[in-house]
């Protein structure tokens, strides 16, 4: 299946009863429990940042020394200077309890999704760009049509293009393996195994500081990705991604 | 039709048997190999025994990371402490030399050491950082008698598993597994910065346990006791910590 943008694919082609479904069961199961842990790591991390909504550089980093920068919100707990009168309820227990569950099936569903993905061609077919879309030309003129919010065709309800294909791929070969380390980076028994995890970053406080830029990077793709689903139809690719029909005619009806 | 639906359901039936039973003899021989923690029950015991498990298979004999002595903290960060009562104000007064730690439980001699016997054993002195789950740190210098000196004078029994510590202050008690307890990095610590320890720091005798958070490294250290089962103490789940919702292993 080639590239919307280079190789126009007829829709009435691939869209009829019999066709394979548009995403697989495995993508379609892995991709709504990534959603859900996501949402989980999101709150939970955001309730762990905020007992000590400080960030440093380095190995240590305290209420007595310089941060690199600070949220400008209030802190759950009352030693840390934040400017603010109040402070707001501890909510960590039960934040870091669900942080490490959730970010555990992330990654075992990752990796399951991962496996299937080379194995059944699913990043060759649907996630590598073609060669021909790699050039500047085929590139600039998918962001232009993005930036003037322009709906896809028909076409595109079936395949990827470039720019779609490029995001998917940072997210899964780039951001995800990024906020794993990261973690991970942070956790003292982990790097006592492996101390190099955190060394290379530049310390323990250097590792949170880049979980938590990563871990924006993550929520900058999925508004970015819930932003462009509902520009290209909100029901018939939510509709694709659980029951696995594309189906762009009633869509637009 | 039906042929076949009912293959898939013997099928599914087999695989959903064999699944459980798996499950089953996987539990058995984590439990046998020590890798279960005591706040595995409830909603987030999943996410808990993969942590601690894994975690406990990777990192048996990993020592902790060690800083050099130009990354020591100045001055180091000292967290809430209650206020001190009476009683702890008079034993700051002589010195602590009416401090006492008892060590009771699956040991063959039971035993009472004042700080002048804790300090008479070889100490160990390291540069480790302290990490609270909050999210900052510091690094110093801390000097102890290892754990593992103090099990070893009092005779551990061969099935013992945890060692349960208990603080000065009331209600706060932690454990470790003997993976842990054993570990030589894992300091009675009365000193810190070549200093006596101060009591804003836990002074005048702290658990550390550096390759866990803060929150392990319990002060003002009183009591130990020797267990094979957590559950006879407090709610069961190994400290104080899963009573207020904080996991009881925080190697994370």
């Amino acid at each position: 299946m080639g590239d919307s943008a280079s190789l126009p694919v007829s829709v009435s082609a691939v869209s009829g009863t019999t066709a394979a479904p548009r995403h697989s069961a495995l993508v379609r199961v892995t991709h709504w429990i990534t959603t859900l842990c996501f949402f989980a790591l999101l709150v939970t991390g955001g309730e762990i940042v905020i007992s000590h909504p400080r960030f440093y550089w380095g190995e240590t980093g305290n209420d007595l020394t310089r941060p690199l920068f600070k949220l400008p919100i209030p802190a759950s707990r009352r030693l840390v200077p934040t400017g603010y009168a109040y402070v707001l309820r501890d909510q960590n227990g039960w934040s870091r309890y669900l942080h490490f569950q959730a970010a555990w099936i992330a990654v075992l569903t990752g990796l399951l999704y991962l496996i299937y993905g080379f194995i059944s061609g699913h990043f060759r077919k649907n996630l590598f760009p073609a060669g021909t879309d790699l050039s500047w030309r085929a590139f600039s003129t998918k962001i232009a049509s993005h930036l003037r919010f322009e709906r896809p065709s028909d076409a595109e309800a079936w395949s990827y293009n470039v720019v779609q294909r490029l995001a998917y791929l940072i997210v899964i070969f780039v951001l995800f393996p990024l906020v794993i380390w990261t973690g991970l980076a942070m956790s003292p028994a982990f790097v006592s195994a492996f101390p190099a995890t955190v060394n290379v970053l530049g310390g323990q406080q250097s590792a949170r500081t880049l979980h938590f830029f990563v871990s924006l990077g993550l929520l900058l793709f999925v508004l970015v990705h819930v932003v462009m689903i509902c520009i290209a139809g909100f029901r018939s690719r939510t509709r694709a991604m659980i029951t696995g029909r594309a189906g762009t005619d009633k869509e637009r009806a | 039709m039906t042929k076949i639906s009912r293959r898939k359901m013997i099928k599914a039936g087999l695989a959903a048997t064999a699944g459980v039973a798996g499950l089953g003899v996987a539990a058995r021989i984590a439990r046998g190999y020590g890798l279960i923690p005591p706040d595995h029950g409830g909603i987030y015991g999943l996410g808990e025994t993969l942590t601690y498990g894994s975690q406990r298979l990777l990192t048996r004999h990993s020592l902790a990371r060690e800083f050099p002595r130009s990354q020591i903290s100045k001055p180091p960060f000292a967290n809430e402490i209650e206020p001190p009562t009476d009683e702890f104000k008079r034993l700051q007064a002589g010195g602590f030399a009416d401090w006492r730690l008892t060590v009771t439980g699956m040991v063959a001699r039971p035993g009472s050491f004042s700080l002048d016997q804790l300090k008479s054993y070889p100490s160990h002195s390291q540069i480790t950082m302290l990490q609270c789950e909050e999210g900052w740190s510091y690094i110093a210098e801390w000097v102890g008698v290892p754990l593992s000196h103090v099990l070893d004078a009092v005779g551990v029994l061969p099935q013992a598993k945890y060692v349960v510590y208990f603080s000065w202050e009331p209600d706060t008690w932690d454990s470790i597994d003997m993976g842990d307890a054993l570990h030589p990095q894992t300091l009675l610590t009365y000193g810190m910065n070549g200093d006596e320890l101060p009591v804003g720091h836990g002074g005048p005798l702290r658990m550390r346990v550096p390759r866990q958070l803060g929150y392990k490294n319990v002060k003002f250290i009183t009591h130990l006791t020797v267990t094979d089962n957590l559950k006879r103490f407090g709610k069961g789940l190994g400290s104080v910590s899963p009573e207020y919702g904080y996991a009881w292993y925080a190697g994370i």
